[in-house]
């Protein structure tokens, strides 16, 4: 009976093998190349353009990473590290692309692409995307956020919205009215995210002199790092914080923002879209203006994200994945993408999309385009992960944060990066 | 499991055949031994020689021969200590209760009269559950958004609609243990019911008879028999809770100081990519877990040959 069985078992591994290969040397031998394309997780958008980006050289497939963009870093750093040739192309969230590039990991964009995508890309979609000198993925969307607040609350609370706002004022105005401000302060990527901006709206930059490797120049331990610390302190301990502040992500500022206490909300764009089937009396409540202020009187640098796409140095099929990745990134095709996710274009030519006019108000998509023009995007370096991991430590919870957390985190991250501290 | 006839090494003087089948032995399992080796040991020498260097994979350039550097940088970083004793708090607080519960649950399971498989299926049930999932009903069961401890234990003073479980040390940690010992008192109750049914029933007949209390039967007769099943039940319980993970990852991700050790060791090797360091951290782990499983079996003389139920 055992032997039976283990003669079926036999079998059937061998079977399964024989099927694997024959399937691998399907695609050797069929001469069309499949392109395959690891994507973050959207509503639809990349493999629609994948699909429209397919040509009679090579099919262009999706693979969908993890949600987190984090764990997308942690998957696909892994297994290219391992020289996993199973990966043409990639969507890269722009804080790792400096990391990926600097590792080897990414193929060399061709000198007269790397002009057409820097010639129509927004600048910060630009800077985001270059490392060491060069373009090293090409800028597919760009995301930006801006202050979206609840039109029946400001007009309750008397805040005149058509002047830029800062912080203070919306915390204050939020604390008096029983309202509350949402933002994403869970110990996550996006909590740095909103720390880069306060800082970056005083003035200052979390690192510079970035070619030095470890040793570059920390700037947390500066007035304007102090003042980013001011704001944070301040909602933490003001009525406005709500309840789930030190845990809240994109979604659950959303769902404050929803709620009957919503005032003021800073998120990314695709939150114009995120009631109209769930909430659309929340809908016709939404206004939108410029990120808000750190300090008062000085612009603020509204946060920067998005995705560039970037063809990996191990796959099989570079030339064909360059070519794939000039259409994914065209001004249409990020149209498209943007009508399908609310991930807004790269570049202004993509805001041209026609549909893109239907669903968005048009002063709505002037303001993005302007956000992303003053847009700070985090750091480019390839110690992005510990400098953030170490904001993360140090800056979390926000109840924490008073005037001499910058200092500290400073200190904490100095070490960290030189080997003498844990993360 | 073992019924090779060579008898015990030095007491009995082998025959030329015991010499002749234990070389046999030895190549038959020898293949085994081999695959073990590389299977086990390799990763363990290689965590070992990595773990003398400075060594990143996404800057592979930079790696440089630091020798015990890495380790002091470890034992002298208090985050390296403090989430030490979180483990430790985890583990003796979860075995502890787990230990009385699932004792609890055993007695049950070994005295039912009616319904018996349906009783004792439902008790195992938790245990079944994959601990990711486990993890995620109970981060969503503690959620200030929607979470129904919030709403279901309103009537106590200090938890409200805003209370944010995941927003302090003690009440995320509290989380934590919950579900951790939601988890694994199954497999406690589980460990002590086979003990359980070793205790003979002429003993407890006998107590019974010299007029012992359920009170007495129970802490002079069963639980004196049950001394081996009791210690190897902590003894897995304890190592298993010693590298509690999933929950920790899943309920805060190490957010208010909630991080264990193994999760420790898996944002420097996983997320920071820091070979060297997480690899002389994965070295400690490894170390600590010996030396726990040594204490435990040293302080309560837990005898695993007993156990095996070869005494």
């Amino acid at each position: 009976m055992d032997g039976v069985r283990r003669g079926l078992a036999a079998a059937a591994a061998l079977i399964t093998a024989s099927g694997l290969l024959a399937a691998c040397s399907a695609n050797a031998d069929s001469g069309k190349p499949e392109l395959v394309w690891y994507i973050n997780p959207d509503s639809g958008g990349q493999a629609a353009v994948a699909k429209k980006c397919s040509t009679d050289d090579y099919t262009i497939t999706t693979q969908v990473l993890p949600q987190d963009a984090n764990q997308q870093r942690i998957q696909l750093a892994r297994r290219l590290a391992a020289g996993d040739s199973s990966i043409d192309i990639m969507s890269i969230d722009p804080p790792y692309t400096a990391e990926f590039a600097n590792a080897g990991y990414l193929a060399d964009i061709p000198e007269d692409l790397q002009g057409k995508l820097k010639d129509q890309s927004f600048k910060g979609a630009t800077d985001a995307a270059t490392w060491d000198g060069k373009l090293v993925v090409a800028p597919f969307w760009s995301n930006t956020q801006v202050l979206w607040y609840r039109k029946s609350f400001v007009e309750k609370a008397g805040i005149d919205m058509t002047k830029p706002v800062t912080w203070d004022q919306i915390i204050d105005a939020a604390s008096k009215n029983d309202g509350k401000v949402a933002v994403q302060a869970n110990k996550y990527e996006g909590y740095v995210v909103w720390i880069n901006s306060l800082i970056a709206g005083a003035g200052g930059e979390i690192a510079t002199d970035t070619d030095k490797g470890v040793d570059l120049t920390l700037g947390l331990d500066s007035e304007a790092g102090e003042k980013a610390a001011g704001v944070i302190e301040k909602l933490a301990h003001s009525k406005a914080a709500p309840p789930d502040l030190s845990v809240s992500q994109e979604g659950q500022a959303g769902a404050t923002f929803g709620s009957a206490q919503g005032a003021f909300l800073t998120n990314w764009t695709y939150i114009w879209t995120n009631y109209d089937s769930t909430q659309p009396e929340v809908k016709k409540d939404i206004g939108y203006t410029r990120y808000p202020q750190t300090v008062a009187g000085e612009d603020s640098r509204p946060p920067y994200g998005g995705i560039g796409i970037g063809v990996s140095s191990h796959s099989a099929h570079v030339d064909e994945a360059m070519k794939a990745v000039e259409c994914l990134t065209s001004p249409e095709s990020q149209g498209i993408n943007a009508e399908m996710t609310g991930n807004m274009p790269a570049s202004s030519a993509g805001y041209d999309y026609p549909a893109l006019a239907k669903i968005y108000p048009e002063d709505l998509l002037q303001l993005f385009q302007d956000s992303l023009d003053a847009a700070a995007p985090r750091t480019v370096t390839p110690y992005w992960s510990d400098i953030s991991g170490g904001i993360q430590s140090t800056w979390h919870p926000p109840a924490s944060v008073n005037s001499s957390t910058p200092k500290e985190s400073q200190s904490f991250i100095d070490e960290v990066l030189h080997g003498k501290r844990l993360l | 499991m073992s019924t090779t006839t060579a008898g015990r090494p030095g007491k009995v003087v082998a025959s030329d055949r015991a010499k002749a089948e234990n070389r046999l032995g030895l190549k038959l399992v020898a293949p085994a031994v081999v695959v073990m080796l590389v299977v086990t040991a390799y990763p363990m020498i290689q965590a070992l020689y990595l773990s003398l260097y400075r060594y990143r994979l996404t800057t592979p350039d930079d790696k440089e021969f630091v020798g015990l550097s890495n380790y002091l940088t470890i034992l002298s970083d208090s985050l390296f200590w403090q989430d030490t004793v979180n483990t430790v708090i985890i583990m003796i607080v979860t075995v502890a209760i787990e230990l009385v519960i699932g004792f609890a649950f055993a007695m049950v399971m070994h005295r039912i009269v009616f319904a018996r498989g349906a009783i004792r299926t439902s008790i195992l049930i938790p245990y079944g559950i994959i601990t990711v999932v486990s993890a995620f009903a109970w981060q969503f069961t503690f959620s200030i958004n929607n979470g129904w401890v919030n709403s279901w234990f309103a009537w106590l003073p200090w938890i409200g609609p805003d209370t944010n479980w995941f927003g302090e040390h003690w009440p995320a940690m509290f989380a934590i243990m919950v579900s951790e010992i939601w988890k694994t008192t199954p497999f406690m109750a589980l460990l002590l019911l086979a003990g359980l049914s070793q205790v003979s029933e002429d003993m407890i007949e006998a107590a019974k008879v010299d007029g012992a209390t359920w009170w007495q039967r129970l802490w002079k007769v069963i639980l004196p028999n049950m001394r081996a099943a009791i210690m190897v039940a902590v003894l897995f319980r304890a190592l298993d809770a010693f590298r509690i993970f999933d929950n920790i990852f899943v309920m805060t991700r190490g957010a208010q100081d909630t991080e264990s050790s193994s999760f420790l060791t898996y944002r420097q090797v996983i997320e920071q990519f820091q070979l060297g360091l997480g690899s002389a951290l994965s070295v400690l782990l490894f170390l600590t877990v010996l030396l726990l499983a040594w204490l435990i079996v040293k302080l309560f003389r837990v005898d695993l040959a007993q156990a095996r139920g070869e005494g």
